[in-house]
């Protein structure tokens, strides 16, 4: 693929190193019994790929999305849990510091994000707002030098093992009565921080979804993303965080289709009917066709939509544009590896029914497959399509 | 100290491999190369003893396939300073002659220490590491499962059955690796980086002797057909005796 330099196919040989090690012989275990994938993210975060994309001022690689994207692609490959792990520590629980943080915030808890040593999560989602993420009823009332949040955020990823979460609560309204909204770190241990229940999931088992509860938490104005100058203001960060998150979940899917690919090729050359290997046939072969086409185009949308953020250009639409392609493709390989794999395919020991599982997350999570379209369009009727 | 680690650039095992048409190459389908897993082991152990201070400088020297410059420059991600790529031009060269090629360059490079696989992964000719030694006049020890370093004498051990041997190896010396050795690092991100600025230098391998010439490649027998060799407990004894006297395997 032109668009890797050495460096790129470096970076993918240590994650397929890893991923061979630790997160492959255990992908199917921790499906099973839905542990956190410790052990990969201890390995991941020592050898610095928990900060691929933070400059190294901040403890990061400073290395490019791009190569973020191939890191979750890879990791995605065996095991779609440990790969979302990865992506909302990145994208969503440190992105946002880096990005809209102050300096003296970024120097408190990018480090520790970056190495590894502490896991970030991000809480945007309520009970009553998913998709219309403005409809937030979390609420942070100013008490001098804190603020009291009452509330809950819900299928928050990293939950529970998150040092610190970033978030979103209402914090008043404006002249014309709309809610100002504004982004918060909060710390994990904080009085009043209350972790719900693991949720039991389709697929994506192993990753820690949780409800977070708060209870007339205190958090201190210090704890403002951006400093007391952004109050109020802090809904459009979450939404440009999820743009670039979006990429992420774009490789999560794309990921997902390759490994489908990976187990379905190499079975249908193996195995035998109707006296030669079902490769042969016409309406397998087309499958694989199809599935291999899918995966490409959903490489070149997610890489070119990552090196555009590399790039400083604008990429909200292309993010959009892999993310739903990628999550759509995921889903549909991974279903059609299970029907080339016949029985085999729908069993656990061949774990294409995990993929599968998995690979609906990414048509959900950071923005529904519709949100996408939504995006895309609005994206087409006011900016024309660009081409 | 200056060791040099000899490194081969080899198929997956997981690829298939299978003679080409004609014979006279073999054709590696699926699966990437990699770092013959002993000389990665050896790597391994070489980069421990740089960390601790007890080299100074650590090379690796690989005689392959100009596409070998992805297995060097991941051994200077994991830690090694230099890497030599003797790009070969040879069709098919003999163990002496590798050996004749790479002693050369061991000689050149002023190492005290070579350290590298017991054997290759493709090859299984196991005699590398010998003959580097026989055309240095180098001290030489094979299958080690441990090694240590300190004031010019190299401490190996070497399993036997029943026993360990630990043998005083006099520097310079030539050390071939044994699985259990050491457990091979993955390339750090920092790595990744710093290999980019380290020195790969790639030159054309010397002219060597090579007394062997390929005359082709040839499929492995087909395996020979099962047989019943009877039912139920009265096949005992028959099943016994095959094993015994056609397989050996009793
Ligand atoms: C495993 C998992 C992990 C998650 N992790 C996080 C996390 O870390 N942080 C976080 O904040 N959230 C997280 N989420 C929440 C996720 O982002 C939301 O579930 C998602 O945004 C959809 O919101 P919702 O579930 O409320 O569905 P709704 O918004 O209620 O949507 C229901 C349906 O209506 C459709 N719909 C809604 N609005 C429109 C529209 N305008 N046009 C067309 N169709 C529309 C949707 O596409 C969907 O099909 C996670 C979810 C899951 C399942």
């Amino acid at each position: 693929m032109l668009y890797l330099q050495e460096q790129h196919l470096m970076i993918r040989q240590t994650v397929r190193d890893v991923v061979a090690k630790v997160v492959a012989p255990k992908a199917r275990e921790i499906d099973e019994t839905c542990a956190f994938p410790w052990d990969a993210v201890k390995a991941l975060g020592e050898l610095g790929l928990l900060g691929v994309p933070v400059p190294e001022k901040y403890g990061g690689a400073g290395m490019d999305n791009l190569s973020n994207s191939i890191l979750i692609e890879e990791v995605a490959r065996h095991c779609g849990s440990t790969a979302l792990t990865i992506a909302a520590h990145v994208g969503l629980g440190t992105y946002p510091i880096l990005a809209f943080g102050t300096e003296e915030q970024k120097m408190r808890w990018i480090p520790q994000l970056a190495s590894g040593q502490a896991i970030g999560a991000f809480g945007l989602t309520e009970p009553d707002a998913g998709s219309d993420a403005q409809a937030t009823k979390t609420t942070a009332v100013r008490d001098g030098n804190e603020f009291v949040v009452n509330g809950a955020k819900m299928y928050c990823t990293n939950g529970s093992y998150a040092s610190t979460i970033v978030f979103t609560a209402v914090t008043g309204t404006d002249a014309a009565g709309r809610k100002q909204i504004t982004a918060f770190v909060v710390e994990k241990g904080t009085p009043g921080l209350v972790q719900g229940k693991l949720e039991k999931k389709l697929g994506m088992r192993a990753s820690d979804t949780r409800m977070i509860h708060f209870e007339d938490c205190r958090i201190p104005v210090a704890n403002v993303l951006g400093g007391e100058v952004q109050i109020g203001v802090g809904f459009k960060k979450f939404m440009q965080t999820l743009d670039g998150g979006r990429i992420s979940i774009g490789a999560l899917g794309l990921g997902i289709a390759q490994g489908a690919l990976d187990r379905a090729l190499p079975y249908a050359q193996q195995r035998r009917a109707f006296g030669g290997p079902i490769s042969d046939l016409q309406g397998v072969a087309f499958k694989l066709a199809d599935m291999a086409t899918w995966i490409e185009g959903a490489r070149h949308l997610v890489y070119h939509a990552a090196m555009l953020k590399d790039a400083d250009q604008p990429f909200a639409r292309q993010a959009s544009m892999a993310k739903l392609f990628a999550s759509e493709v995921g889903t549909k390989a991974s279903d059609m590896a299970i029907q080339v794999m016949g029985g085999y395919g729908f069993v656990r020991e061949y774990d294409v029914e995990r993929l599968y599982r998995d690979a609906k997350l990414c048509e959900i999570g950071e923005g529904t497959s519709e949100i996408q379209r939504m995006v895309i369009g609005r994206s087409l009727v006011k900016d024309g399509c660009g081409f | 100290m200056h060791i040099a680690v000899l490194m081969k650039r080899v198929p997956e095992t997981t690829a298939r491999v299978r003679p080409a048409a004609g014979g006279r190459s073999v054709e590696v389908q699926g699966g990437e190369t990699i770092i013959s897993t002993y000389d990665e082991i050896a790597l391994e152990r070489a980069i421990q003893l740089r960390e601790a201070g007890v080299a100074t400088k650590l090379t690796v020297v690989c005689l392959g396939a100009a596409e070998a410059t992805k297995e060097v420059r991941k051994a200077l991600a994991m830690g090694a300073d230099e890497g030599l790529l003797l790009v070969d031009a040879e069709p098919f060269r003999d163990p002496a002659s590798a050996a004749e090629v790479l002693a050369g360059a061991v000689k050149d490079l002023g190492a005290q220490l070579v350290i590298c696989g017991w054997k290759a992964l493709d090859d299984d000719s196991a005699v590398v590491g010998g003959c580097v030694a026989a055309r240095l006049g180098w001290a030489y020890a094979s299958f080690a499962t441990k090694l240590d370093v300190a004031g010019g004498t190299a401490t190996v051990h070497r399993e036997m059955e029943g026993a360990t041997e630990v043998l005083a190896v006099a520097l310079p010396a030539v050390i071939t690796v044994q699985k259990g050795l050491a457990e091979p690092r993955f390339a750090s991100l920092k790595g990744i980086m710093a290999a980019k600025k380290k020195p790969l230098v790639e030159k054309p391998a010397p002219a060597a002797s090579n007394a062997s010439a390929l005359d082709a490649y040839l499929p492995p027998p087909d395996r020979p057909p099962g047989r019943i060799v009877g039912e139920g407990v009265a096949a005992v004894a028959e099943l016994v005796r095959v094993l015994k006297e056609e397989v050996h395997a009793l």
